[in-house]
């Protein structure tokens, strides 16, 4: 409970679906040419999520053509039409920028397994 | 001087989306209803402002004096008496009401507060001091001043001269602030960027003297 709730409750979404660091996440981000708006996917691994209410946001890395791409979106921003999980990793640590060092299979994030 | 004028108290730090979907960084204030207790004229005392008050305070905790002005001016007492000083109280009368929505979003906005209190501070936090080197030999004077003056003459520390001593807890004004949203029925102000004080704290809130 923060004292500047009244004001952040109307920002906060509801649609966005729980994640973590490890994810494999798509995000949907809404792209405006001209006067045209399309939507266009982001997709790659969540490397870390940092603050929290409506400040909150989520690291996204992908490697495009050979080159590390890192993305930061803000977990509530109306610039993002949705999220979409597509795959559950299996990360020790919270902040997984050990990946920038890696490459090939040593890049790979586990999958996570229920039991 | 300024035209208009409101009381608050700052509630905090946030950050609200625009039009356009960038993020804008706002202070959130709490701003209920003004009741002016009194008119203060040129005439009569020579300066115009009005005397207001907001909230509500349980009549049993007021002193007789403050019972008594809240009485003759037949307003319900408030939490605080404030005054707002105006270039001009025409207008105004005992007993009515300032609400928020008198500021539109957009307007810009001087905002008076008393800052928070640091204490006693040295001169690196207080005056942006530099300081002194780390190392090559400096021992113990990493924050000191250095020289204060010249030698025999003029054989003393000039007057006003920059040193330690104590910070904050003093009247700050940031000018021209811009008005992001005024919200009458939440009584809620959100201005963009920060307001000088601790949150909770008294803040008064002007159109902008200078400034386009």
């Amino acid at each position: 409970m923060k004292s500047t709730d009244l004001v952040d409750n109307q920002y906060i979404r509801t649609d966005i679906p729980a994640f973590g660091p490890g994810d494999e996440v798509k995000v949907h981000v809404k792209v405006i040419e001209g006067n045209k708006e399309r939507i266009q996917i982001f997709q790659g691994n969540v490397i870390g999520i940092h603050g929290s209410g409506v400040a909150e946001t989520y690291k996204v890395r992908k490697v495009s053509y050979g080159v590390g791409v890192e993305r930061t979106f803000p977990m509530h921003t109306p610039t993002v039409a949705k999220v979409e999980v597509v795959r559950r990793g299996d990360v020790r640590r919270a902040k997984l920028y050990y990946l920038r060092d890696r490459t090939g299979k040593a890049a790979k994030i586990k999958e996570k397994r229920d039991r | 001087m300024a035209q208009q004028a409101i009381v608050g108290e700052k509630v905090g730090m946030t950050q609200v989306w625009a039009e356009d979907n960038r993020i804008v960084p706002v202070t959130v204030l709490r701003v209920e209803p003004a009741r002016v207790v009194q008119v203060k004229t040129t005439e009569r005392d020579g300066y115009t402002a009005l005397q207001v008050t907001y909230g509500h305070k349980d009549a049993k905790k007021l002193s007789k004096p403050e019972a008594g002005h809240f009485a003759k001016a037949g307003v319900a007492p408030g939490r605080r008496l404030v005054e707002l000083r105006l270039e001009s109280v025409d207008g105004f009368a005992v007993g009515q009401e300032i609400t928020v929505d008198m500021l539109v979003k957009g307007q810009k906005v001087d905002v008076t507060a008393v800052s928070r209190g640091k204490g006693t501070a040295g001169v690196m936090k207080r005056h942006n001091f530099k300081g002194q080197g780390a190392s090559h030999g400096n021992h113990k004077h990493h924050r000191a001043p250095g020289s204060i003056g010249s030698c025999s003459y003029p054989g003393r520390v000039l007057k006003g001269l920059k040193m330690a001593g104590h910070m904050g807890n003093e009247q700050v004004t940031t000018m021209n602030l811009e008005i992001v949203e005024a919200d009458l029925e939440r009584g809620l102000l959100l201005i963009k960027g920060s307001v000088p004080g601790p949150n909770g704290g008294v803040v008064i809130v002007r159109n902008a003297v200078k400034g386009k």
